[in-house]
């Protein structure tokens, strides 16, 4: 087990990168900590998936380092890293049973049999495959195949790190939720560092102590779920966590305040940065339908079991409010009041307001 | 480079150097070939090629082939168009047996087949013309054509099916206007198949034909024996048989692989 | 789900009436065949299995259907493990895939006869180019019209060089459906190449191997003009395989009953094989 540190880490797919753009990861500092459960959530395509590749070591990095407790491994193969990796499609050895799957990694590395059996057993046990060791893998239904890969990394017990990448793309909603309590439960069990890489918010923020979110190849912000829904760094982050996703207004600054649609608009602390492009970003959670404030006009309520999002149309700006009372009919005037404490100013996408102490 | 590169040159030097070969002779004179080896030509010549361009025998001879090679290409695919699309989206009684027959028509030895060919030809007055070796390499490339097609026709989901008739499609409009354009690619390799082993095979092509449809491998073998052995027309002649299929080759060779890789055994 | 639907015979309709026409009728001439006597004058009588039972007794069936075994084994043995080698060194993607391709399935390209012929004029002993280098560069005699080994050595080199391609491409069109993700979990598990071969893409290629295997089982049983035209069988009947001897039977001296009796016998036997074979190989699948 270790703790892995990545040092200012830059990767491209092209021979000779020039400019930003040419870099499929920007640069990235990051530690994390022995025994931690990591998540990395971003959308297709911001550079999760290299990540991943290049900690496991199938991707050596166009630039920096790659360290583990502190020892460079950036030029190791996977298979001198002891790590392990669960792919989106299981993957499993078709022709093998289940038992020859779960020994597989520890053959290889020429492991006595007396204790590859005891291993095999008792990782089977903990991942409830017990009864299924003696039948072929390719039989079994995708949920226990993906279990099988699990395994295969669990079995192991020099594993530094255990890496997930999207593992329940291909399995049923209810079997998915089932799994990921098993993962959690194995992770407080044996305390190995996992690192989960997913989309999908829910999944990121149920599985992971600190998750960390990606855009375009560069780390956004790195905190608990609850940093990240409470005070985003950056618009993306309020944008892709929540659900709706944070409103993003943009607003005028002027002598230290700020107008929405030419109303001023109460910010949670003093405004700490300047730029070109500045926003408000309030979540619909914080957004009241009051007597006063800003008018609007309702374009459409939508039901979502224990509240009701309300849709509402500032000017052109679209802003969402959640409310548990009964929703006004669409058309109807309303004013809307903005949470000040969860109101918060963003330059060019960063955040730009500092909390009163 | 890394040494395993070396495998697949290796191989590709051992296709090339017969063919090589083939086509150092047909440059070659009669004189230079039979009066000893010679690794290039020493004294190039077009006299064989001239040979077969002027000849009516000898290029009647390619047209014969590209004539009923085409027809049996448009047959086989006609055919075998709904016939995949049965099997790939009903089942209905021995379908299974059925596709199984198909297959094992392929091997039914040519040898075998031959003179009862020749007779059933005859006996429906077919015989020495394109149609006939058209309709007889049916009998293994409309198995083959089948078996492709249905292959591609199963990655396609039967909902493409649903919606068209939910959109008020029928059913023929529905096959000719969104069907056969969703599995162009399918149709693309099964069309090769057919090309490729109507254009192989002799023995069913020379048996059924005469004078009027003598395919250009037939006019080959006459040609050879009748005037002595005349090695450069010969290689000339093989060159030139190797170009349909070198053409037809180019223009799939990205589909090549995954025409095999699609259909069902 | 397929849908039950008996409208499925019409569709069926037409490939049905093609093949039946050219399959069921020549069949039924050759069955007719196998059992009647003729002594010429369209006069036939009736033999029953008669010729079934001379040619399952003859000498020179036994001896060419021992060729033809040895031919096929050989070429199998040789084809395949090449094949499955050759996929497995070509590159995965890129211009070069294409490169490859094209030039490998050349020679399924080239009609038979003409393989035939490519050969021969390439093993002349003194003007072609093989024979030149065996007899007068590496000072072996080399002759295939005299050798027996020779005609042998040259009609499975010449097969090799005509059908390894199928093969290749087969395999690699099973290599290539391996997602890389397997590759990269063999790696995290520590396993070896051969390990890699033998586990995931051994197995991940069996199918399409299955295909390989029958088709050259089927093609090389059956395979007629490509030595007809390099050996015509020879020298004396050392490379006569079943169907050089049954044309021979056949049309060079015309005894009907006893080329209808071979066919038969001969078909039912590839039958057979190919069956057997396919049933084993496709006995592990649900």
């Amino acid at each position: 087990m270790a703790k892995i540190t990545l040092d200012k880490l830059r990767h491209s797919y092209l021979p000779n990168p020039a400019g930003p753009d040419d870099f499929a990861l920007k640069q990235i500092d990051l530690d994390w900590t022995d025994g931690g459960a990591y998540a990395l959530l971003g959308p297709s395509g911001c550079g999760k998936t290299t990540l991943l590749n290049i900690i496991s070591g199938l991707l050596t990095p166009s630039h920096g380092r790659v360290l583990f407790d502190g020892q460079d491994v950036t030029h190791l193969p996977p298979d001198r890293r002891n790590i392990a990796q669960v792919f989106q499609f299981p993957v499993i050895y078709d022709t093998m049973t289940v038992y020859d799957n779960l020994a597989f990694p520890l053959r290889n590395r020429g492991v006595d049999e007396a204790r590859v059996d005891a291993r095999v057993r008792e990782i089977a046990a903990m991942l409830e495959l017990e009864d299924r060791l003696a039948m072929r893998a390719s039989n079994l239904s995708p949920d226990n195949k993906q279990k099988i890969s699990m395994g295969r990394g669990l079995v192991r017990e020099d594993v530094n790190v255990i890496m997930f990448d999207e593992p329940l793309t291909v399995i049923d909603p209810e079997l998915k939720w089932r799994l990921r309590s098993k993962l959690k439960e194995l992770h407080q069990r044996i305390a190995v560092t996992m690192i989960y890489v997913t989309h999908d918010q829910t999944e990121a923020l149920t599985f992971a102590d600190q998750v960390v979110v990606m855009q375009l190849g560069e780390v956004v912000q790195i905190g608990t779920p609850v940093e990240l829904f409470e005070r985003p760094q950056h618009t993306f982050v309020g944008h892709f966590i929540g659900s709706p996703g944070m409103n993003i207004l943009p607003v005028e600054v002027d002598g230290g305040v700020a107008r929405f649609a030419g109303h001023a608009v109460q910010l949670e602390g003093p405004i700490v940065r300047q730029g070109d492009r500045t926003e408000i970003g309030v979540r619909p959670e914080y957004v009241r339908l009051a007597d006063s404030g800003i008018p609007a006009t309702v374009r459409k309520a939508a039901d979502i079991g224990r509240y009701t999002v309300v849709e509402t149309m500032v000017g052109d700006h679209v802003v969402n409010a959640i409310t548990d009372r009964l929703p006004p009919a669409p058309g109807a005037r309303v004013f809307l009041h903005f949470e000040p404490s969860q109101t918060r100013l963003y330059a060019d996408g960063w955040i730009a307001t500092e909390v009163w102490k | 480079m890394r040494p395993r590169a070396l495998i697949p040159i290796l191989y590709i030097l051992f296709l090339l150097l017969p063919i090589y070969w083939l086509v150092a002779m047909s440059f070659k004179t009669t004189n230079e070939i039979l009066g000893g080896f010679s690794l290039f030509p020493q004294e190039w010549t077009f006299a064989s090629y001239r040979t077969i361009f002027t000849d009516p025998t000898w290029y009647w001879g390619y047209i014969n082939s590209i004539i009923y090679v085409s027809l049996n290409t448009v047959i086989s695919l006609l055919a075998a168009l709904p016939a995949a699309y049965a099997f790939s989206r009903f089942r209905f009684l021995g379908d299974k047996h059925l596709f199984f027959w198909l297959l094992t028509n392929r091997m039914a030895p040519a040898a075998v087949f031959a003179l009862p060919f020749f007779q059933l030809y005859s006996a429906v007055g077919l015989f020495d013309t394109h149609l006939a070796v058209a309709l007889a390499h049916c009998l293994f490339n409309i198995p083959l054509a089948v078996w492709i097609l249905e292959g591609f026709m199963s990655g396609v989901p039967k909902e493409l099916d649903e919606t068209a008739y939910v959109d008020g499609y029928s059913f023929p409009r529905f096959f000719i206007r969104i069907f056969v354009p969703t599995i162009k690619a399918g149709i693309g390799v099964a069309a090769f198949f057919c090309f490729m082993f109507s254009w192989v095979e002799l023995l069913l092509a020379k048996t059924l034909t005469a004078v009027e449809a003598k395919p250009i491998a037939a006019v080959m073998t006459r040609t050879a024996s009748s005037a002595g052995y005349e090695l450069g027309l010969l290689a000339a002649a093989g060159v030139l048989t190797i170009i349909p299929g070198a053409i037809v080759i180019w223009f799939v060779r990205n589909y090549i692989a995954k025409g095999f890789a699609l259909g069902r055994v | 789900m397929k849908t039950e639907n008996q409208r499925g015979w019409l569709f069926v309709l037409p490939v049905l009436i093609l093949v039946a026409f050219n399959a069921l009728v020549p069949l039924m001439t050759v069955v007719n065949y196998s059992v009647q006597e003729t002594f010429g004058d369209n006069l036939f009588f009736w033999h029953g299995v008669g010729w079934f039972e001379d040619v399952l007794r003859s000498d020179r069936f036994h001896a060419a259907l021992g060729r033809q075994a040895l031919f096929t084994f050989t070429i199998l043995l040789i084809e395949v493990p090449l094949g499955v080698a050759i996929a497995l060194a070509m590159p995965r993607k890129g211009f070069w895939v294409s490169v490859c391709l094209v030039l490998m399935a050349l020679p399924l390209l080239i009609p038979w006869n003409v393989v035939g012929a490519m050969w021969n004029i390439f093993t002349l002993p003194d003007i072609g180019l093989l024979g030149y280098f065996m007899n007068h560069v590496l000072g072996i005699d080399y002759n295939m019209t005299q050798s027996p080994l020779a005609a042998w050595v040259t009609i499975i080199v010449m097969d090799v060089w005509h059908w390894t391609s199928l093969v290749v491409l087969l395999a690699y069109a099973g290599l290539i459906s391996i997602p890389e993700a397997y590759y990269q979990a063999a790696k995290i598990d520590g396993a070896s190449n051969w390990a890699v071969f033998r586990y995931i893409q051994l197995p991940k290629m069996k199918r399409v191997l299955t295909i390989a295997v029958l088709l050259r089982f089927m093609d090389s049983f059956n395979i007629y003009t490509e030595p007809f035209v390099l050996t015509g069988g020879g020298p004396g009947n050392s490379t006569t395989l079943l169907s050089i001897d049954l044309v021979k039977v056949a049309l060079g001296q015309f005894d009907l009953g006893i080329a209808a009796a071979m066919s038969l016998i001969y078909f039912a036997f590839t039958l057979l094989v190919s069956w057997l074979f396919y049933t084993i190989m496709t006995r592990n699948e649900q």
